[in-house]
């Protein structure tokens, strides 16, 4: 019997993007300070598991349509892809290319391939947990 | 292309991710295991040629200088484990598109073989400890699935103990890694190595030794280690027991090889001799088993005990022909133990028991079935021109030339065990009145006994071709007996 959650569900649609933007921000400083997409994909995780709390399982996988063993899968390729490209350029597995590059919008930036490969991380972690979830959760 | 060492590790991990993508679609998840595997086995076939002309290869990850990065070494030893691992892989899962059932293939059946293999290829492989641990978690937690999958109660009663049992071990492998980190400051297997001969391996570096002969004798069930094996392997199916009987406690058996030869080589009147003893109890636990039982599946899984203790009892003589015999041996007991499982799952599948008392007669149904047992079993027994016989031989000439002559009378002795308890299996089974048998498919007989039956051939190869073998082994082993070899690969100095 679920009567009166007015203030808990608003309360989540505001707060979500707070810890949402704030995963994203702790993803994206993972090479300078603590962080990464360990602790990027467990607070994304919290935020959409705050979002479970708040609604049922149903309307959060309405909300977001994925089927999450495929973001697992779309994970690991990035991740392998980012440490298998180095076999094109014959050079040691894993071994990462870096740059200064110009962009339009932020300027002068540093990119590095280990980015990509921390998304894999950041990805696989959102999708194992949310599997674990929503099948402990789940009836099916 | 330098990458080359890597690619048995990293093929078999890419078809796993694709995998994921099809889960409903059974048809496409058993071509592409079996396409992942043939290109997995092509590269670890080139991989070998590679190393019996240059020597040890190795490459240490992401360009960093070697014992500061992951190195990755594919010596001989590691590259005939490897190469056999994907050939024994690659026949089970043939024998899983009939046996293993569509409701399992439909739950990740195949992608956890092939993170299996990963983890397994990748252990044989690596050239760092922790990144040894690493992989030894990956084929765990692939096995975990697959021990459980399914969700039978034998199956959920015995993965419970089987978890427990790893989960300590690993616990207690980190723990040994971090003593062994705290004393030497190195992760880097070559490194490890260099810095144990300066300091000169005293009394604490002898306890590592201790601690790691235990994590890696719960692996790879070494005598009291070994408890957990009989219980946890007899609860999956059958191809999924096969995948453990001759991959899993290979690592283990491997590990110790690897460490015992590498590390702790300055003392051996104590690691050695505990490591001897240690497989002599081993031999004579597993032919009491062996014995014991009349349940085909505990009869096999109690001869993997016996190899086990076998193979190390070879590692422990730390002299060539004992070293070779234990190469010889190990790569015979990987394709035996496989062809062997295979094959009383067959007698498993037509008699649909696996008590021996219930069954007989099926030499009149299934005579092709019967003689490639035998040859099997003979093989297992290592009766002369088959695939047990050569490695058994060195070994022994082995212990006779370290002055070991008990220690040859048992393992002699075991052989004789080894043979009747198998052919105990053939004499119950083949022989005598036929009973009831309930109708079988003959179309999934002749599929399953198939990848069987090549096995089977392999080992005859492998046994009658020992000739040819005799130059890997012996390469595998001289780079056991000279860790220089090793350490020069690696640190390039």
């Amino acid at each position: 019997m679920k009567t009166n959650d007015v203030i808990l569900q608003t309360g989540t649609k505001v707060v979500f993007f707070i810890i949402f933007l704030f995963s994203i921000h702790i993803f994206f400083a993972g090479h300078f300070a603590p962080g990464g997409g360990f602790v990027g994909g467990l607070l994304t995780t919290a935020a959409i598991v705050l979002l479970l709390l708040a609604f049922d399982l149903k309307t959060v996988q309405k909300a977001l349509p994925f089927n999450f063993m495929i973001v697992v899968a779309i994970g690991l390729l990035l991740a392998l892809g980012t440490a298998a490209g180095s076999i094109i350029f014959n050079v040691p597995f894993f071994t990462h290319a870096f740059g200064d590059f110009y962009l339009p919008l932020f300027g002068e930036s540093a990119l590095h391939t280990a980015m990509i490969f921390d998304a894999g991380v950041y990805l696989v972690v959102v999708g194992s947990t949310i599997t674990m979830i929503q099948t402990i959760g789940g009836d099916s | 292309m330098i990458n080359l060492l890597l690619l048995p590790i990293i093929l078999p991990f890419f078809f796993a991710i694709i995998l994921l993508f099809f889960k409903e679609k059974i048809q496409i998840q058993r071509a592409l295991t079996l396409i992942g595997l043939v290109i997995s086995f092509i590269a670890s076939v080139v991989l070998m040629s590679v190393v019996k002309d240059n020597g040890v290869q190795s490459l240490t990850l992401g360009s960093w200088p070697a014992p500061f990065g992951i190195t990755m070494v594919s010596d001989m030893v590691s590259v005939l484990l490897v190469t056999t691992s994907i050939v024994i892989t690659f026949f089970i899962v043939m024998y899983s598109f009939i046996s293993i059932g569509k409701e399992r293939e439909r739950f990740y059946y195949y992608p956890s073989v092939l993170f299996l293999l990963t983890g397994v290829n990748g252990a044989f492989t690596t050239g760092d400890i922790f990144n040894m641990f690493v992989f030894f978690e990956v084929l765990l937690m692939a096995s975990y699935v697959l021990i459980v999958l399914g969700g039978e109660k034998k199956q959920l009663r015995e993965s419970i103990k089987y978890i427990l049992v790893n989960v300590i071990s690993s616990a207690l492998f980190v723990a040994t890694i971090a003593l062994l980190y705290s004393v030497i400051g190195t992760v880097n297997m070559a490194d490890i190595s260099v810095k144990i001969t300066e300091i000169g391996q005293p009394g604490i570096i002898t306890v590592i030794a201790v601690l790691f002969l235990l994590v890696f004798g719960i692996k790879g069930a070494l005598f009291p280690l070994y408890f957990w094996l009989p219980g946890s392997y007899a609860a999956p199916p059958m191809p999924v027991l096969a995948l453990f009987g001759a991959l899993l406690t290979k690592v283990g058996i491997y590990a110790i090889t690897r460490t015992y030869t590498l590390f702790f080589i300055h003392d051996l009147s104590v690691t050695h001799e505990l490591l001897y003893v240690l497989s002599i109890l081993t031999i004579l636990a597993g032919c009491i088993g062996a014995l014991a039982y009349f349940d085909l599946k505990h009869i096999m899984i109690y001869n993997i005990v016996i190899a086990v203790g076998v193979i190390l009892f070879g590692v422990a003589l730390m002299n060539e022909s004992g070293m070779t015999g234990a190469m010889f041996y190990l790569i015979h007991d990987m394709i035996i133990k496989g062809a062997l499982f295979l094959l009383i799952g067959i007698i498993i599948a037509i008699t649909g028991t696996s008590n021996l008392r219930q069954m007989g007669g099926l030499m009149k149904t299934h005579a092709p079935l019967g003689w490639m047992y035998l040859i099997a079993a003979f093989g297992l027994a290592g009766i002369p021109p088959l695939s047990g016989f050569t490695g058994k031989l060195l070994i022994v000439k082995g212990a006779f030339e370290a002055g070991h002559v008990w220690g040859s009378i048992i393992i002699l002795a075991s052989s004789l065990i080894v043979l009747l308890s198998v052919i105990r299996i053939f004499i119950y089974a083949f022989w005598g009145e036929p009973v009831e048998l309930k109708t079988t498919n003959r179309r999934a007989y002749r599929k399953m006994i198939i990848p069987a039956t090549v096995l089977v051939v392999l080992s005859i190869v492998y046994g009658v071709g020992s000739e040819w073998f005799v130059p890997y082994m012996s390469d595998a082993s001289k780079v056991l007996l000279n860790p220089s070899l090793y350490i020069d690969a690696v640190l390039k100095e």
